[in-house]
């Protein structure tokens, strides 16, 4: 279970390298019959909350999106720091269902941490960060110098 | 008492057998005046809900909203498809008093049960 490469969501296939590896997956499965989706859900168990993670980039800004449902904007930290960006925090469980029977428990509660290696400098005094329907937006303009410039050639 | 909330139908919750649908990952706990039903679907507003009940199964959609093209993609690991999820419920649930509310791409669907299943104190005259 102690895998050193973090475990991560089974529709994880739509990244085109995964291809490969989701259809050794199939293969297995196929042969035991036994969905392996399933353990590794309960893998998740041990690894803790990996929120999934994208990574954007157009020419102004870097655009950073994470799947974060059901926190409290003030739970959430997001920080810069060489040329990294860090988000994390900290989901806590209800505490009116303690009492209550549980049948499922498949929803993470704790802390969670990613962090990003940003391909380009960015202006951090300008970065801006939303949360709205369960999704963390952070947008980073990028530095002047990073930006493509358009360079005019004079010809004579 | 039978509970069949937790029956849920194997086939429609394993994601490979849905294709184009993420299986949202669900919390579920009964109290003894109902269930209630947690479900994750970040990038999913209200109005992007689905709930449909129909004979004795509840069934949840999810439609992602507001996903904006953010520029190239250099890294991804989310996956934008919408949300489903069937559920085979209680017949001890009173259909018409399920209400759902969604919070911070956290579906809850509360779902009590009919006064006649609760227990009930009987006082000692």
């Amino acid at each position: 279970m102690n895998s050193l490469i973090r475990w991560s969501r089974p529709e994880l296939a739509t990244w085109p390298s995964f291809g490969r590896l989701t259809d050794l997956r199939n293969e297995i499965d196929r042969l035991f019959e036994s969905p392996l989706a399933e353990m590794a859900r309960s893998a998740r168990l041990f690894s803790g909350w990996t929120p999934s993670l994208d990574l954007y980039e157009d020419k102004d800004r870097l655009v950073v999106k994470v799947e974060v449902p059901g926190m409290k904007r003030e739970d959430i930290d997001v920080s810069l720091h060489e040329g990294c960006l860090s988000i994390s925090g900290e989901r806590k469980g209800e505490e009116k269902h303690k009492e209550a029977d549980v049948y499922r428990a498949e929803r993470f509660f704790g802390r969670f941490q990613r962090t990003v290696a940003l391909p380009a400098p960015v202006a951090a005094d300008k970065v801006t960060a939303q949360y709205q329907d369960g999704i963390l937006t952070v947008t980073l303009p990028k530095t002047e110098e990073a930006k493509p410039r358009r360079i005019d050639v004079n010809v004579n | 008492m039978k509970t069949t909330m937790q029956t849920e139908q194997r086939a429609k919750a394993e994601p490979r057998h849905e294709p184009g649908y993420v299986t949202p990952e669900v919390n579920i706990y009964e109290t003894k005046d109902g269930y209630v039903v947690e479900a994750e679907m970040p990038g999913v507003h209200k109005d992007g809900l689905e709930i449909t009940l129909e004979d004795n199964e509840i069934t949840l959609v999810g439609r992602r909203q507001n996903e904006t093209v953010a520029g190239t993609p250099l890294f991804r690991e989310r996956v934008l498809a919408d949300y489903r999820r069937v559920f085979e419920i209680d017949p001890a649930i009173d259909a018409g008093k399920i209400a759902a509310r969604m919070d911070q791409g956290v579906l809850t669907l509360t779902l009590p049960k009919s006064e006649e299943v609760k227990p009930r104190k009987i006082a000692v005259g």
